[in-house]
């Protein structure tokens, strides 16, 4: 396909749908932001300034946040570390086999697993009575702080096989002579590691960190079956706020929210792309 | 030095299979309810259904395995729960209705991305990329008003097309298509092929692998849709079974487990079945 303009009639379907059904509801929900929700009259930043001097808004933009800034990080060193320990492996067959076992959690839909979440963090679940034998007390876990560590955990948990096949994919990609050469050199597995494996891994780890954030947004499913519309504030996140706000009709609030959360994403990942160019 | 390798060998098979545990534990956890009888399950989930009061220091004590094995619990639900059925086929009709919309509209989409030459393709490209960034509480709003004035809130077909033109599917092919050869495709212009042909003869058996996939982690996503059908569906004989389930309480936990155990058997099945294609899809992505 080396002419002019070929392959558009292939996007335009798609690209119809796209634009009628995402891009022009978004624009008009940018439109809305800066309206009033009744009259639709200019509101200028009004919506904008109600969004943030609202509280709810601040704790679930600042749990989402937190999430977010200790999942990521988290995640992606876990399953760098899990990648490294399955390559180290010498049986192929075992490799296999573990990665199959990491994997799953991605097929045990999320309404499924939620049950053995009400057994483990009951009052009196599993969590509680390992800890009894160990001579401390347990608590309704969902109903404390630790609700946000769960959540963090879960999420791990579900994400793990896929971040280390994506390591795995990136591991492969670096070429053996550069350890050949090294080891020529004298080097030693460490330098082996930081100097050569480290430093090829950085293109990967762009896509890496986009998609884990995109997998991290779907936390909320978890967090919503187990605890519901109103869990522990410490799992309160921008998801259940919009929830509400969708009940109440507060369709300013939404508007103006949606818009700033679409802001930050967008400079996060032309931030990463930034970084990960250089 | 080789017995230390040896060792750290060891240690690092350890480790993984202790993950390895954790990871699949659930569906043994599942299996092992759905397969104990009443009396079993009442006594080991006991603690937690009384109310409060009773002796204050027992919990939940799980076997590994049912110490009377029985169907029991599958049968009380295929007997007694004749919603579940609904919910189930719910959920397979919303999951097939969004994979084959995408189908017909990505695999185009993304061999026109990935082989095209066209103003605007790297744009217009990073704003698909963009797009299947945003979380569903961005498009909420435009969703809801999209369907109101389709009249088409609280129906499976509001459901299907909202996600029909989801991005992620085409940046997965995308890939796909990207690696087919080029020498493939000019050998082919030079005999007289049309475009047409080229991505039908060419592009489509030897992106195949991109599009299975996509539609098995597509079928891993939409069997578990939450956030639409939760805000957009009111009729609850339109739910799907992963709005229907976390409503079981753990006081009917037979019918619960059963009925996880059977939304998870498809799950598993397509897991199973596309394994490799699942690999191959999420790995494609760091491929430069």
């Amino acid at each position: 396909m080396r002419g002019k303009n070929t392959g558009f009639l292939y996007v335009l379907p798609s690209l119809i749908g796209v634009a009628f059904f995402i891009l022009i509801p978004s624009a008009d929900v940018v439109r809305r932001s800066f309206t009033e929700a009744v009259s639709g009259a200019w509101a200028g930043l009004e919506n904008y300034r109600t969004v943030f001097s609202n509280r709810a808004f601040r704790l679930a933009a600042y749990n989402t946040l937190r999430f977010e800034g200790i999942c990521i990080p988290l995640l992606l060193v876990l399953s760098l570390l899990a990648a490294l320990l399955l390559n180290a492996l010498d049986m192929k067959g075992a490799r296999q086999f573990f990665k199959s076992c990491f994997l799953v959690p991605m097929a045990i839909p999320v309404a499924s697993a939620v049950l053995l979440w009400k057994v483990l963090f009951h009052e009196r679940g599993l969590m509680s009575g390992l800890l009894h034998m160990l001579g401390l007390s347990g608590s309704d876990w969902m109903r404390t702080p630790w609700a946000f560590w769960i959540l963090v955990a879960s999420y791990i948990w579900k994400n793990l096989g896929y971040d280390v096949i994506l390591w795995l994919a990136a591991l492969a990609g670096i070429p053996s002579s550069l350890y050949e050469a090294a080891q020529v050199d004298g080097a030693g597995r460490w330098q082996c590691f930081w100097y050569i494996t480290l430093p090829n891994l950085l293109p990967a780890l762009f896509t890496i960190a986009v998609l884990s954030i995109l997998n991290s947004f779907k936390a909320f499913r978890e967090a919503y079956l187990a605890a519901g519309d109103y869990p522990h504030e410490s799992m309160y996140l921008l998801q259940h706020l919009f929830n509400n706000w969708y009940r109440d009709l507060s369709m300013d609030k939404m508007a103006a929210g949606a818009v700033v959360q679409a802001g930050v994403i967008f400079l996060l990942i032309l931030f990463l792309k930034r970084r990960w160019e250089e | 030095m080789k017995r230390m390798k040896k060792m750290w060998k060891k240690a690092a098979a350890v480790l993984l299979a202790v993950l390895a545990f954790i990871a699949v534990y659930p569906i043994c956890f599942l299996l092992t309810g759905s397969l104990m009888g009443g009396g079993e399950i009442r006594e080991s989930l006991g603690p937690a259904l009384e109310v409060a009061g009773g002796n204050g220091n027992s919990c939940i004590q799980m076997p590994f395995l049912p110490r009377y094995p029985t169907l029991r619990s599958y049968v009380e639900l295929l007997l007694d729960s004749p919603e579940f059925f609904v919910m189930f086929w719910n959920s397979v009709r919303l999951t097939a209705g969004i994979l084959a919309g995408q189908v017909l509209f990505g695999v185009p989409a993304a061999w026109g991305f990935a082989r095209g030459r066209f103003p605007f393709r790297k744009a217009l490209f990073t704003v698909y990329i963009l797009l299947m960034m945003m979380p569903f509480q961005v498009l909420m709003l435009s969703d809801h008003m999209l369907l109101a004035g389709l009249h088409m809130l609280d129906t499976h077909g509001g459901l299907i097309l909202l996600s029909i033109f989801s991005t992620f599917p085409v940046f997965i092919m995308y890939r796909f298509f990207e690696s087919v050869p080029d020498a493939l495709v000019e050998a082919a212009m030079l005999d007289g092929a049309s475009q047409w042909q080229i991505f039908l003869h060419i592009g489509l058996p030897l992106g195949s692998p991109g599009v299975i996939a996509a539609l098995v982690l597509g079928f891993l996503e939409y069997w578990n849709l939450l956030e639409p059908p939760m805000t957009f569906l009111k009729s609850k004989n339109l739910w799907p079974l992963s709005l229907y389930l976390p409503n079981i309480g753990l006081e009917r936990a037979k019918v619960a487990f059963a009925a996880s155990v059977i939304a998870l058997i498809p799950a598993i099945l397509v897991f199973l079945a596309g394994q490799d294609h699942l690999e191959r899809g999420i790995a494609a992505a760091v491929k430069e």
